[in-house]
């Protein structure tokens, strides 16, 4: 038998090494329907799931593929599906129910260009706002970004641990191009941690459902069977699960769902700084825009300009507190992203006009030219001198 | 505990009466949202005699519902229950059965959410033959929302959205369940409590995807818009024109104004379950352990059962 935790130095590409991480976190359930260029996260989780005791499941549609994750949630496994631009609309009815819920499970979308069908097999980051607001009605979001197939493990797995930690589902915001590219993976079963599902706190009888502890979130979940009995619904409802449809049972429980992302921030936010200290000019970007991006940053220490990067491993929640504490010491930000500019609409708001903001807009199909970031901030610094 | 009390005069408040069901029910959640007339509770109550004569408890069974006056009905249940969006019931029920084979997961919903919005996720489960007993609650029209054309309204009903009475050919719910791949379908409706109870035994003792109609009165909306009475008049409509024919060709279900309707158990026919299916031919073929819980799977604790041999329906 094949092992769970794939030790030692691969060369996997970004989907493949997102099935990977979810074995190593310790997904027993795949639910899934193919979709480019989401389809060889399915195909090697499909042929990896048999081999550790996990169960794959190719559904009837994105629909279906979220809700029976949602399910074998409930059943008492960590499950996990996957997807790609039209199929990521798809899900966004029982993501909210994951959300409202409090359903532990990951949801990877290795993104597309849009809208529609858009461009299947050519990248975008169009989806980084709908990944926020997708579903109906208010809720908070956690969404993780990574930038390379090494990524694509490591937080897959994170994925994994956050969903078990905040009681939710967790977003993996990858791209076409992380997704399909080949790079050498290095899985290191000791450098790997797992966070286990919270047993309930209380006996059967005693126990409340949705009772939430210090940390907003609520204390353990029993599967289906444990004999706890419990009410799960879409409904607004109350500690006990039960539906109670007035005022100020939302008004307890819709907060709390984004409360408990904000209440728990610091342990969830993740950025990574790359020459910062000294930099004029900082880029705040994601994903593989942050490897055109690193391109740029070079080409401007090249020329003097004193540029510096932010890389958001989470872009949702946004890391505002990070930027308001530099936006008074910079003369500006930049932010490439695959878009017309979603992410930077967040820059702004936390800036606040107390440093330039410019779009590095790109619709998508290919990655950003460094050049092009490059002559973003070149304008920059002319404005700021 | 009280079990039987006599009819109290109109008005009357019975008190210190239970129902002798009553822990399979969540008592702190009644009354019920249902209408007077309703089929929705002679089904549900079926639902946990047939719980009790099989020796279920609360730690063997899940329910699991979508959206609708059916939809409540995991609500009431006082088993692990979960009350999904619309529709979707069945694909959330296919992950906790997947992830839990050792215990029985029974879909209970209604004809617009499990044959319109989740007519995709029936036709798949029952195909893959995902170990599930779904029981639907046919009263041919959206009840919640006001009573709006269904896909099992008749032709020639009327429904809120259809004014001048429905034109749209109904699914005839046994053959579509059959010919998807069901291992057991059956109908009845809210009259023949004790049957529709068997069959619901039946259902949930068979391994694989199982499918149970229950064609119920809904004189609120279906009955009222189209002159059939209170709940009782429907039930005696159903005295009249009910046929009990077991291993009748579902083909010949379909369900008319005025016309005979079919009842019985029209399949019982055993094949490899979802799960049993990926064991034998994946697992044991590729030499890959299997995991712990189908290790236990289709040993439900069955002590009471008076279901099943598995042999084809005469």
């Amino acid at each position: 038998m094949a092992e769970r935790i794939l030790a030692g130095t691969h060369f996997l590409n970004g989907d493949e090494a997102c099935a990977e991480g979810a074995l190593a976190a310790g997904c027993d359930l795949f639910a899934g329907y193919p979709i480019t260029p989401q389809s060889e996260i399915a195909e090697r989780i499909s042929r990896r799931l048999p081999q550790v005791g996990g169960v794959f499941i190719q559904m009837e549609d994105e629909i279906s593929s979220i809700a029976a994750t949602l399910g074998g949630a409930w059943g008492g496994k960590k499950a996990m599906t996957a997807t790609s631009g039209p199929g990521f609309s798809l899900m966004m009815e029982n993501l909210g129910l994951g959300m409202m819920t409090e359903t532990p499970c990951v949801l990877i979308n290795i993104q597309r260009g849009g809208p529609s069908t858009g461009l299947p097999t050519l990248v975008a980051q169009g989806d980084m706002m709908q990944a926020r607001w997708g579903s109906h009605g208010d809720y908070g979001v956690v969404a993780l970004v990574p930038s390379s197939p090494q990524e694509a493990f490591e937080l897959t797995v994170r994925a994994f641990n956050l969903s078990e930690m905040l009681r939710m589902p967790i977003l993996v915001m990858a791209d076409e191009v992380v997704g399909h590219m080949f790079e050498r993976v290095v899985i290191d079963p000791e450098s790997i941690e797992i966070v286990e599902r919270k047993a309930p706190n209380k006996p059967p009888g005693e126990f409340l459902l949705y009772e939430p502890g210090e940390d907003l979130v609520p204390q353990g979940m029993p599967a289906l069977g444990d004999g706890y009995r419990v009410h799960v619904t879409g409904l607004t409802h109350d500690e006990r699960g039960y539906p109670v449809l007035n005022e100020e049972t939302q008004g307890k429980l819709i907060p709390r769902l984004r409360n408990k992302i904000t209440h728990n921030i610091e342990a969830i936010v993740d950025v990574e700084e790359t020459e910062i200290d000294d930099a004029e000019i900082v880029i705040v970007t994601y994903g593989i825009s942050a490897r055109s991006s690193l391109g740029a940053l070079r080409l401007a220490r090249e020329k003097g300009l004193k540029v510096g990067m932010l890389r958001l491993r989470t872009v949702w929640p946004f890391p505002a507190d990070v930027l308001q504490e530099k936006a008074d010491r910079v003369a500006g930000f930049v932010v490439p992203e695959l878009n017309l500019g979603q992410i930077v609409l967040e820059v702004e708001r936390a800036v606040c006009g107390r440093a330039a903001v410019k779009s590095v807009p790109h619709a998508g199909g290919e990655i950003h030219d460094p050049g092009t970031i490059l002559a973003a901030i070149e304008e920059v610094f002319a404005h700021a001198h | 505990m009280l079990t039987k009390a006599k009819p109290a005069p109109a008005g009357e408040v019975l008190e210190n009466v239970s129902h002798p069901m009553e822990r399979f029910l969540r008592a702190d959640r009644l009354p019920h949202i249902w209408c007077s007339g309703c089929g929705l509770g002679t089904v549900l109550s079926c639902f946990t005699y047939a719980l009790d004569d099989l020796g279920l408890t609360d730690a063997d069974v899940g329910v699991v519902s979508g959206i609708g006056c059916t939809g409540r009905a995991a609500g009431y249940l006082n088993l692990d229950s979960y009350h999904t969006t619309h529709g979707r019931a069945i694909p959330f029920a296919t992950g906790l059965a997947v992830a839990r084979p050792d215990k029985k997961v029974v879909v209970i919903s209604g004809d617009g959410d499990l044959f319109a919005i989740g007519g995709n996720h029936f036709i798949h489960a029952a195909r893959r033959n995902v170990d599930m007993t779904v029981i639907c609650v046919n009263n041919f029209n959206y009840g919640m929302t006001g009573g709006q054309v269904g896909p099992t309204t008749p032709i020639g009903s009327r429904a809120t959205t259809a004014p001048y009475g429905n034109y749209e050919n109904p699914f005839n719910l046994p053959y579509l369940a059959a010919s998807s791949g069901a291992v057991y379908v059956a109908r009845w409706t809210s009259l023949h409590a004790r049957r529709l109870k068997e069959a619901m035994i039946e259902a949930i003792t068979m391994p694989g995807f199982t499918f149970v109609e229950a064609v119920c009165p809904c004189p609120t909306n279906y009955g009222r818009r189209n002159r059939l009475g209170e709940g009782l008049d429907e039930l005696k409509y159903y005295a009249e024109k009910s046929v009990i024919k077991h291993g009748a060709d579902p083909a010949d279900a379909d369900l008319l104004p005025g016309n005979d309707v079919l009842v019985g158990r029209f399949i019982q026919k055993e094949r490899p379950t979802f799960l049993q299916a990926y064991e034998h031919q994946i697992l044991d073929k590729q030499h890959f352990v299997k995991p712990q819980a189908m290790q236990n799977q289709n040993h439900v604790r069955l002590s009471g059962a008076t279901a099943t041999d598995g042999k084809a329906a005469s």
